[in-house]
Order: C-alpha cells, then structure tokens, then sequence
C-alpha cells in the first residue's frame, strides 16, 4: 500500500470535506437559531451562485456583481422569513421541516426559470492545480484550490463562533433556538432575529455557491449539495458550529478512502451513499452527533 | 400493594428523590402533598416506570419488580396513569381515547382487525359497549365524537381519567386530576375517585394541591419536601405536623 | 340541508361504528365505485386511461401506505420511492425467476419482500424520532438506488439497461389493453384501501395514531412503542412495494430505478400533504392532484401563451409543487381531505348560516 497515495486520497477527502461543511454551516446557522432544519439551504447555494454567475455573463464588473446578490440573498431571506416562517411559528418542527422542503422545490423552479438550466462555469481566479510548496516538500497533490477553500472555510467558522459566543446578538440567538415562547417572553425581537439569520445563512450559502461553483460548474446539482450536508449535521451535531466542521471532514475523508479502497468488493459508487451509511451507524448509537447537544422530552 | 422501599432519583447533580420510601395499602386513597419541586410527578414517574431509580426498589403485589420494567410493562401489571399537562392524544375524538385505553385487553392480531371480521369485530364490538359505560359513569356523552383537542380543559382532565380506567388497572396514578378546575368540578373529580374506589375497587394515588380536596377524600397523605419525605399519615395527623406546616409556610422567626 | 343527519338512528354501537354511518356517506361512496367501476371505462378515453387515471391508482395506493406510516403513524419517511423500487424488482425477480409464477403472488411476494426491508430500515425509529428518522429513510432511499444500479443480481444478470416485465397473464386470461390493466389496478387499489380503512379504525390505527401524537402517553397505556411503529413501516412498506409492482408491469412495462429515485419520494410525500396526513381519502386526493397538475398546466400555458418551451413549464411546475406545500402547509395542514370534510359540515347547516 502506497502511503503518500493514502494521505493523498484522506487530505483531499478531507478537503472535500471543508467544501461540504461550508453549506453544512449554513443549515447549522438555522437550526440554531430557530430549530428548524432548512431543507431549502442548497436551493439557496444553487440560487445564489446562478444569481452572481449570471450577472458575470452579463459583463456586470465582479465586485459589483457580488454585491448584488449579497443585496439579492438578503431581501430573500426575509422574504422567506416573513413570508414562509412567520405564519408557521406555532405549528410543530416537523411541518416547518417540510415548508422547507416545499421552499427548496420553490427556489429551484425560481432560480432556474429566472436564469436557465446551463451549465455555467465559474472562474473565480484560483486554480485547480497541486499546491506547489507541499508537492515538492513531500510529494503528495494537494489543490491549491482545495487549501484556500479550507482557508475561507474556516475563517467562516472562526468568525460565526465569535458571533455566536461572544456577542448580545449571538446570546440571543442561542435562547431563540431553546425556546421561541421564552425568548420572546423576555423581549427577543423574534422575527429580526430569524431575518438576521436567515440573511446570515443566504451568505454562506453564497460563499459556498462560489466556491462549489467553481469546481462543478453553476448547475442543478448544486441544490443536491443538502443531501450530503445531512450526514455532516449528524455527525456533527445539528447545532454546533465546531461540529459541521468534523463532521464535515470525517465524512469527506470516509467517502473518498471508501471509495478508493472498498470498491473493488462492492462495485463503484459507494461514495454517493456511504456518507449515508456512516450516518445511520450514528443515529443509532449517538444521534446527536459527536457534539450537538442531546433533547430531553419532559411529559 | 405497592411498596417503593429507598428510591433515589438523581438527575445530573439535581437530586430529585432522596431515599423516598412510600406504601399503598390496597383499596387505600393516598395523597402525595408537597411544595412545587418536592419531586412528587417524578415518584409518580418512578413507580410507573417512566424513570429509573438510582437506588431503592419497588414492589408490586408482593413481587419485586425488575430493575428496568419499561413503562409499558408496567401497565401491563395494572399500573394505569393521568398526566399533569394532560396527554391526551389530540388528534382523536373522547371515544378513540378510551378505546386506545382498551389496549391492553386486544387480543386479535392486525390481520384480522384488516379484515375487520370474526374476532376482530366481536372484541371492538365488546370494547365499545365497556367504553360506553365509563362514559356513562364519568357523564362525558355529549362529547364522545369531539376532537379532545377542542375540549375544555376540565373535560380534557375528564376524559384522561376514562382513558387511564378503560385499561380496567388495579392502580391508579393520578398527577394533580384537579389542577385548574372550578369548585363545582372538583366536586365532580372527587365524587368519581371517591366512586371508583367504592364501586371498582381500584387503589388511587393522587398528587394534589387543593388542601381541602386532600383533607376531604383521602386515606392517608404523604407529605415530600425536597425530594425528601417529611410526613406520612392521617390527614389530620399530618396537618397538624410542625414540619409539614413549616414546608409549606416557612419557619416563623 | 343536503347532508343531514337527521333521521338516522343508530340503535346498536355496531351500527355507530360501521365504516360509513352517515347514509349520504354511504350513497356517495357507492357513487364513486360504480363511476369508478363501470362509467369509466365506457367514456374514458385509451389516453385517459394509460396516461392518467392507472398512475393515478398506483400513485394513490403508494400514497396511502406513505399516509399509513406518516400520517397515522407520525413517522417521516423520505425514502418512500425506495420501497415501491424494492417492489418493482422483487415482482420482476419472482416472476422471471421462478417458472410458471402466478402474478398476483408474484406481486404479494414483492409486498412481502419489500415488507422485510421496509422493517430493516425502520429499525431505528424506536431510537430516533422527527427528522432524524427521516434521514434515515433518505439514507435508505440511497442505498436501495445505489443497490439495483450497482448489483447485477437483481436486473436479473442481463447486460442491457431495461428490463421489459413478462406479459401479464391471469388464470390463463391475458392483461393487455389499457382497460384490463385498469381493471387489474382497480380491483387491486380497492382491496388494499378496503384493508387500509379497517386497520385505520381498529385499534392499529388508534395505537398508531396514539404513537403520532404522544408516544410517551401511549407507552403508559400499554402500547407497546417499536412494535407498532415497525407495523407501520411494514404495513407501509407493503403497499409501496405492491404499487411500485403494478408501477412497472401495468404501467411502465419495464423495471427500471430511475423511476424510483428521490424526486419520487418528495412527490409522494407532496401527495400525502396536499392530500392531507392521515386520511385515507386525502391520499386518493392527492394523488389525483399532483398527476393531474402538469397536465392542468402545460394545458394552461398552450392555452394562454402558445406554445411554452419544456424547460420553462418543468421549472413553473417545481414553483407551484413548492408554492401549493407552503400554502398547504399555513393555511389547512390537514390537506384537502380536511377541506373536504369542512366543505360537507357547512353542507350541514346550508343555506341556513349556523
């Protein structure tokens, strides 16, 4: 067995892994703060990437045409909290879950019927070539791409855990997610916060549409991101920030080591579920996941 | 008939029973008394087998009871319960919740109940009719085909209690029957405990808040305070029991 | 006035707890059959038949188990599609494999076949609960596509992509024309409703619907929490597993996964929304809805704006699916079921106001 094959094949799983942590983020952002598990988050990615990629087409200049859908995915999520959340507010999670779920059909018919169907590719100016420095110190192929996604990924975590564990709006948002009576029982502005968050998590499903963007191509299979953020969250933790991060990084590296060195005994394509599989061992031993917090019903 | 001999009950560093000891004496109305917080639901929870003791045992009917009973189970052996937020199942009428009662009385298998023929039919038949006679005996008729949901709270308690005595138990568990009712209600509840008593011959056990209620149908009154028994007696023993007054109105200085 | 009660006496519980008490009940189901049963097939078209009114049996009868375990039962389950897929292949495998197979067993086998895997992934559900046993069923959705995409076994070791279904032959008499098979999907649809209906109401269903709405409660009662939620996932997974059968013989004649994938599985869960959770009727109504609703809208847009280009009405579908879950969803969450039964209370009382 080759060894810097293997620590090539985890590393670049592992970096894989970052890219799906940056839209498990988004789901994490949600969850926390109003308990509901947004189903629309990849339709989100999908909708903001089109959105900036078609602007670029246009000949928009690019800062501008960030700026725009930065404009774009906020006035969306409000508009998703108002219009979707609010009138929901009392009904149990699980009915909220499936508004999502409507709400991710939504935006994809949306986004798609505004812009098209195309493929479009997205040039962010970074490529997709072995990091130089590693390649010659070690001889393992790392992308540079993949590294500054790492970098942007964590610097996304680094800057929502301070938000969340160190600022008023941060508290808030934390004692939302508890309990939306109690928080705004002692004056939380509910729906500020929740258009807050919602605004919050249309960016980094922004950041991520650029980023998947660029490796996929701006297309329909964007949104089918959410599929593989499930297993990330469950992992992870639903509401831990940290928790996106490993999950994230266990499932990208399991996916690709199993993919390479089991498909020989059951056929190829078991990195499409095996994230999956890994999710159900750990639904049943520690549903919450490696660091999310346990729910504990009172009859 | 049911002794819970020592029962510790911790969770986390919060200690909710401390070697809580407690016999029901059977065809007895026992009251369990206390301050908010004394941990009365959670021995309610212990004996029903919704939590599991740290320490101490129970025993039913002279057998000890195993460690681990799930509370199905324990329902099985005659335990039958009310809740303090009442848990009735919203989406059904009164009458499907009593008939969820029957359960433990169901001896057909899902195929026959599919087919909705032979002893299917005969047992839903004969449940009905043991159904309608709680609702005679708790006055609930006008409400049978209602959404329990849409029930006044008073009914909704009402109909909890025909739900717990469809199961046909030896026990009865109720958590604070009375909580939110007017005078005339109350005087209603404790006419039908005071009647299942006497005409079912079923033990009850009731947590309550209403001193008058207490002093007027039960037996015998245990009194917690801090997860902690404090008194067990007449009713009149232990009002007059300088701890428990002490618990309840504090040490006059 | 139209749907008084008055008059109608019950005498014995027996006659109070019979499936339709209510006499108007009664004529309007009756109604419906004979409509279903004889006019039908005289006045509908071959299109009407093939192309709408069978997938709309096979997708109602899907729906209905999906309603059994979500509706009644409370259990989310995304991987619905799976099943029927489990299904379509079991009664492809049973039929070609073993010589002279009758095909009705072929299509009870699937259901029991898909039974078994449908109790495998329902596993979990004692331990998990909400979403989290969603994921699950996605995960099972997953791992059943990956399994007939990848192993051979099952499409029976042939090398070519699509599997065309046997004929179909009962008692000797053949099903070919789109009103036998119509006939062959009525009367199956019919008989697993009629079963459905009975559970629905016996204490499985109560037991079920004990579990959806506090399970905590229902254990104190005596029911007892896995055993019924696993009865769910297998009465459900049966129906799912007979419909994806009739989906590939009646309807596709062939067996192919692509028809089974996680597109389906959000369709069928739009169904039983729409529908209404926990209804039987809702089921039918739901499916009737989201068959028709391409239909209603490539017919629309030909009708206001001419021709529309595929892509464009493919992607308004996905608005007004997502749009109508939302609406659904804030307005009536009980589905069309409940506003049909609103409907037939203000019908009580009209033209008086109250």
């Amino acid at each position: 067995m080759n060894v810097s094959f293997f620590f090539e094949v985890l590393i670049g799983g592992m970096l894989s892994g970052v890219m799906y942590a940056l839209v498990a983020l988004g789901f994490v952002l949600i969850f926390k703060s109003s308990g509901v598990f947004n189903f629309a988050q990849g339709a989100m990615v999908l909708f903001s990437a089109l959105t900036f990629v078609r602007l670029l087409e246009m000949q928009v200049l690019f800062w501008l045409a960030l700026g725009i859908t930065l404009v774009v995915m906020i006035l969306l999520a409000i508009t998703i909290e108002r219009i979707v959340l609010r009138p929901l507010i009392n009904q149990p999670l699980i009915i909220l879950f499936m508004a999502t779920i409507g709400l991710n059909f939504f935006l994809e018919g949306l986004a798609q019927g505004v812009w098209d169907n195309q493929v479009h590719g997205l040039d962010l100016g970074i490529n997709d070539v072995p990091f130089e420095g590693l390649q010659q110190a070690t001889g393992i192929l790392v992308s540079t791409f993949d590294l500054i996604a790492a970098l942007i990924a964590g610097a996304l975590v680094l800057g929502l855990s301070l938000f969340f564990y160190k600022t008023r709006i941060g508290r808030a948002l934390r004692a939302v997610s508890d309990d939306h009576q109690a928080a705004l029982s002692v004056g939380i502005p509910l729906h500020h916060i929740w258009g807050i968050t919602w605004a919050a998590a249309g960016v980094v499903a922004f950041v991520a549409g650029m980023l998947w963007g660029t490796r996929l191509g701006v297309q329909f299979s964007l949104s089918l991101i959410t599929l593989k953020a499930l297993p990330v969250l469950i992992l992870g933790g639903f509401n831990s920030i940290p928790g996106a991060i490993v999950g994230a990084l266990i499932i990208g590296a399991s996916e690709k080591l199993a993919e390479v060195y089991l498909s020989r005994f059951l056929g190829s394509g078991i990195e499409h579920f095996f994230a999956y599989l890994l999710a159900m061992v750990f639904l049943i031993f520690r549903p919450y996941g490696l660091f999310g917090d346990e729910i504990i019903e009172r009859v | 008939m049911l002794q819970a001999q020592h029962i510790d009950l911790a969770f986390g560093a919060v200690q909710a029973l401390s070697d809580v000891s407690v016999d029901i004496a059977p065809g007895e109305i026992l009251a369990i008394i206390g301050p908010n917080g004394a941990g009365k639901t959670s021995l309610l929870n212990v004996i029903n087998g919704m939590y599991y003791p740290q320490g101490g045992r129970i025993v039913f009917q002279g057998v000890e009871r195993g460690k681990r009973l799930r509370p199905y189970q324990v329902a099985r052996q005659g335990i039958a319960r009310t809740f303090q937020n009442v848990a009735l199942f919203k989406g059904m009428s009164t009458l499907d919740n009593l008939m969820v009662g029957r359960t433990l009385h169901v001896r057909s298998s899902f195929l026959s109940q599919a087919l909705y023929w032979g002893r299917a039919l005969k047992e839903e038949q004969a449940h009905r009719t043991y159904v309608e006679q709680i609702i005679d005996f708790l006055g609930i008729q006008a409400i049978r085909k209602t959404p329990v949901g849409k029930l006044p709270y008073g009914m909704q308690k009402r109909v909890e209690l025909g739900r717990a005595l469809a199961a046909e138990p030896t026990l009865l568990l109720l958590d604070e029957p009375m909580a939110g009712m007017s005078v005339e209600e109350k005087e209603d509840m404790s006419r039908f405990i005071l009647d299942i008593r006497e005409e079912l011959g079923i033990t009850c056990v009731l947590i309550e808040h209403d001193m008058s209620v207490v002093m007027d149908i039960s037996d015998r009154v245990v009194v917690l305070d801090y997860g902690v028994k404090i008194a067990d007696g007449t009713p009149d023993a232990v009002r007059t029991d300088p701890r428990v007054i002490e618990a309840y109105l504090g040490v006059s200085s | 006035m139209v749907y008084r009660e008055s008059g109608q006496f019950k005498t014995t519980y027996a006659d109070d707890m019979a499936m339709f008490p209510i006499a108007q009940d009664r004529w309007g189901v009756m109604v419906t059959i004979t409509m279903a049963v004889v006019v039908v097939p005289l006045v509908a078209s071959n299109y009407w038949i093939s192309s709408l009114l069978i997938p709309f049996l096979i997708f109602a009868l899907a729906a209905l188990g999906l309603n059994l375990l979500t509706g009644y039962a409370g259990q989310l389950s995304l991987g619905h599609a799976g099943f029927m897929g489990v299904g379509a292949y079991a009664a492809y495998n049973l039929a070609t494999r073993i010589p002279d197979m009758p095909l009705l067993l072929s299509f009870f086998g699937a259901g029991l076949i898909t039974t078994g895997v449908g109790i495998l992934f329902g596993l979990p559900s004692l331990r998990i609960k909400g979403f989290y046993l969603a994921v699950a069923t996605l995960a099972a959705q997953f791992i059943i596509e990956w399994a007939f995409s990848s192993i051979g076994w099952f499409s029976g070791g042939s090398a070519t992509m699509t599997l065309d279904t046997p004929p179909m032959v009962i008692f000797g008499y053949r099903i070919q024309t789109p009103r036998q098979r119509y006939y062959l999907t009525l009367g199956i649809v019919m008989l697993l409703t009629l079963l459905a209906k009975n559970m629905v109401r016996s204490q499985v269903g109560r037991a079920w619907m004990a579990i959806r709405d506090m399970d905590v409660a229902a254990a104190a009662m005596g029911i007892r929490p896995l055993t019924t939620k696993l009865l769910a996932f297998a009465m459900s997974s049966f129906y799912a597993g007979v419909a994806g059968a009739l989906y590939a013989f009646v309807f596709l004649t062939s067996v192919d996964i692509t028809a089974f994938e996680l597109d389906r599985s959000f369709r069928l869960l739009f169904m039983v929304i729409i529908g209404g959770l926990g209804s039987i009727l809702g089921s039918f109504l739901g499916a009737a809805f989201i068959v028709l609703l391409p239909v209603l809208i490539n017919n629309a847009a030909t009708l206001f704006v001419g021709t529309v280009p595929t892509d464009l009405i493919a992607n308004v579908e996905l608005m007004i699916f997502g749009g109508l879950i939302i609406v659904f969803l804030i307005v009536e969450p009980y589905g069309l079921a409940r506003l049909w039964h609103t409907t037939k209370e203000k019908l009580r009382l009209w033209p008086f106001p109250h």
